[in-house]
């Protein structure tokens, strides 16, 4: 009898083994909502058809917490994750990262080698950028039918536009918004924020406005709180406005005076389980036709130079055409400002505590 | 027992030992057999004994050891790290120290292991002095470079920032294995630049005022949750079975909704152009412009909190008044007191232990909410646990992090004595 179960278990144990062994699966983890569905459209369908792995997505807040935490217990299962710049850079100096070597990469489809290809500034020694994203703000067109904002200093204009107003929790891209509505030129900011006055008269400014303040932390906030009316203008992410523009039909508007552009990167922690099929992953994804195809989803910007002319209509709907809606669209830059990495990787901590303390203070 | 009753009554009057039946002393036997039942108990809580040290005792512990170990100094550059300690903090170190340091940093840049990284010791330093993140790993992609001295002078002239003792004074505390500054950030003080504790920047005050907050905060609504539940929980054991047992399920049924549902479900309900604004206004009640402003402050966190908690705090004393037999009412009626006379003299002493339980499980459970007044308090709804969760998450300062959970468990505690002082820990009943 004891013989019989152990053959048993043994095959048992052999079976499982060589069910798991073929078909690859890995874990990719990115932000949800409207932003995982144009990656799950872009790159995992197409990949996984192409490939036939299988994909487990999920979804996450941000941060580098739980990336550090897997690290440092020596038990990965994030395979490959979709980070903010900072982030990124930061996750990389603490050794939390897998480096990537950029030659790698594959070339562009009209032929330019990947590192020539690439946005200045999209390539970093543990990350490889796949979008280019905006904060912008944006309003209700139905309750601000005419002579609407235009500028950021309009947003911060309680006179002229009364109602409230929406904003990220935290000190980042509020900081910069304040001072482009104080009367600092984009190129600017940064040089302002490094000197204390800056930041106190930052702050200044935010106290103009912190009454009437509903403060978002998930980015699919921002057009709930339009839809509710539950605020006048709010800034958000680009592409969650887009979305509930071509989506549902909502009748918001952006203004994209002041936008704060970023990146997304994908990253690959250290020691995560399948890093070969995640770099597999990882340079299918950055290829022309699949960072164009996500264009066609989601208002975010190709990080590649070659996917801009293939960036066509949006996907459900053939009338709207994608290329007006990128951050990058020479249009939107007028008064563009490039959120400043270093900066933040350095002040975050100590300017976070200083909001909170300012946000608690009533 | 009756056996030695008997025994007892036979040798009322006599000086030995009693006997058992096998001829050892009744002592002795009872002894023997009172260790063999405690050791049989004890064998029987050993798994949840292992359990609790599992999953409880290890983990916290853990956590309130990186409240004060501070080990990325010695990891990132160890021979610096001994050798900073002889420093004696006046001016700048030495140019055989600051060598010592050159070497490390270039050895740190090569490896990529974690906790020794330059990144680690960057971002270690950057808590104290905001900045100062860029300036080592700019500097340790540099120090190779640098093969001879004198070398405070090559790095002075790779940033100007080096020549500043207060960085000195930081590195050499982040050197040392254990450290206070975490617990000194944690109750809003630092280290200036002679190395003197001080009161942080008035800017930076946060932890101490939002703790107060918080503790304020839970009080309130304990309270609140009191007065609520107490009529519920009478009205609950004093109904008959069917009755009652219907109305407990609709006390239970909140607890079968994802929490995330419950508190967007007052979103919805206490917004301005809500539910119940709108209602209002359809009646007439008050006007369009005067919609009340009932969420994004701190109305919205106590509704929504209170809420929440309450079935805490009903079932609770729900299950202490069933106990209560309802002859000691009639019986203080029945010698003439009056209706009030007869509840708070005779009734309400008898609750207590479950008004303990119940109040304790609310205070506790309600200090370390966050997901809830995240969402609905605005303003206010910056609480102790927000900030430990922001420390957790974003900024990684798990030290911090650490500090003030565990300055939340102290402060916990104490709560925890003065109210066994007040109400004695023994008269605390869950049913």
């Amino acid at each position: 009898m004891k013989l019989k179960t152990l053959t048993a278990s043994i095959l048992a144990v052999g079976l499982f083994g060589a069910a798991t062994a073929n078909a690859g699966d890995i874990t990719v983890v990115s932000w949800g909502g409207a932003y995982t569905k144009s990656q799950v459209e872009a790159y995992h369908k197409p990949w996984v058809a192409e490939t036939g792995n299988t994909i487990k997505s999920e979804d996450y807040n941000g941060g580098i917490a739980e990336i550090k935490a897997q690290v440092e217990a020596k038990n990965v299962s994030w395979d490959i994750v979709d980070v903010e710049l900072s982030d990124a850079v930061r996750a990389c100096d603490e050794g939390l990262l897998e480096t990537i070597d950029h030659a790698k990469l594959p070339a562009g489809a009209d032929g330019t080698p990947a590192t020539e290809d690439f946005i200045e500034g999209t390539l970093y020694e543990c990350a490889v950028a796949n979008i280019v994203w905006s904060t912008i703000f944006a309003y209700d067109k139905s309750k601000i039918k005419e002579n609407g904002p235009t500028t950021m200093a309009d947003f911060f204009d309680l006179k002229k536009f009364p109602g409230k107003r929406g904003l990220r929790k935290g000190a980042k891209v509020n900081l910069e918004f304040a001072l482009m509505a104080d009367g600092v030129e984009a190129k600017d900011v940064y040089d302002v924020m490094a000197t204390p006055e800056g930041i106190d008269r930052a702050f200044k400014k935010l106290d103009t406005i912190k009454g009437d303040v509903v403060w978002w932390e998930a980015g699919a906030q921002p057009p709930q709180l339009l839809a509710d009316g539950e605020v006048t203008m709010t800034t958000a992410y680009n592409g969650r406005i887009f979305n509930a523009v071509a989506g549902e039909k909502k009748p918001f508007e952006i203004v994209w005076d002041g936008q704060i552009w970023d990146l997304d990167l994908w990253v690959i922690p250290k020691g995560a389980k399948n890093k070969d099929l995640a770099m597999e992953f990882l340079k299918f994804s950055t290829g022309t036709k699949p960072l164009a195809a996500q264009a066609s989803w989601i208002s975010y910007g190709p990080a590649r130079k070659s996917s801009g002319p293939l960036v066509g209509k949006f996907a459900t709907d053939d009338s709207i055409d994608m290329g007006p809606q990128m951050p990058t669209n020479p249009k939107n830059l007028a008064n563009a400002v490039q959120s400043n990495f270093e900066f933040w990787a350095d002040n975050a901590d100590q300017l976070t505590e200083r909001f909170n303390a300012w946000l608690a203070k009533s | 027992m009756r056996y030695l009753a008997q025994q007892r009554n036979f040798m009322s009057d006599s000086t030995s030992p009693i006997l058992t039946a096998d001829g050892t002393p009744l002592k002795t036997k009872l002894a023997k057999t009172t260790r063999r039942l405690r050791f049989k108990a004890l064998l029987l809580t050993l798994p949840l004994v292992f359990f609790i040290i599992i999953t409880f005792v290890l983990p916290i512990g853990q956590m309130l050891y990186r409240s004060v170990h501070n080990p990325t100094g010695i990891l990132v550059t160890p021979n610096f790290a001994e050798a900073i300690q002889e420093w004696d903090g006046e001016g700048l170190p030495d140019d055989r120290i600051v060598e010592l340091f050159v070497k490390d940093l270039a050895v740190a840049k090569k490896n990529r292991e974690i906790g020794k990284t330059v990144g680690n010791l960057a971002t270690r330093i950057n808590y104290e002095i905001p900045g100062s993140r860029s300036l080592f790993t700019s500097t340790g992609r540099k120090a190779k470079n640098i093969t001879e001295g004198p070398y405070m002078d090559a790095l002075i002239k790779i940033n100007k920032k080096w020549d500043n003792p207060a960085i000195w004074l930081s590195l050499q505390r982040a050197s040392k294995e254990y450290t206070a500054s975490f617990y000194l950030a944690a109750l809003d003080r630092k280290y200036d630049e002679k190395g003197e504790v001080v009161m942080a920047d008035e800017l930076y005050q946060i932890y101490i005022p939002i703790l107060m907050k918080t503790l304020w905060l839970s009080a309130v609504i304990t309270l609140i949750c009191f007065l609520l539940a107490y009529p519920v929980s009478y009205l609950l054991s004093t109904l008959p079975m069917k009755t009652s047992n219907l109305l407990m399920i609709l006390v239970l049924l909140p607890f079968w909704t994802s929490l995330l549902v419950r508190t967007t479900a007052w979103i919805a309900m206490l917004q301005t152009e809500g539910v119940i604004n709108d209602f209002l206004v359809f009646l007439g009640v008050i006007g369009n412009d005067g919609r009340i402003q009932m969420i994004y402050n701190m109305t919205g966190t106590i509704v929504a909190m209170v809420h929440i908690l309450l079935p805490f705090m009903i079932l609770p004393l729900y299950s202490v008044m069933k106990t209560i037999p309802p002859t000691y009412m009639r019986a203080a009626r029945s010698m003439g007191a009056s209706g009030t006379y007869a509840f708070t003299k005779v009734y309400f002493p008898q609750t207590i232990p479950g008004i303990a339980a119940g109040t304790l499980l609310v205070f506790i459970l309600a200090i370390g909410y966050y997901i809830t007044p995240a969402l609905v308090g605005g303003n206010d709804g910056l609480l102790i646990s927000n900030l430990i969760a922001n420390h957790i998450k974003s900024t990684l300062n798990w030290s911090l992090g650490a500090a003030l959970g565990t300055i939340l468990l102290v402060v916990v505690l104490i709560f925890y004595w003065v109210y066994n002082k007040l109400v004695g820990v023994d008269n605390l009943k869950f049913g």
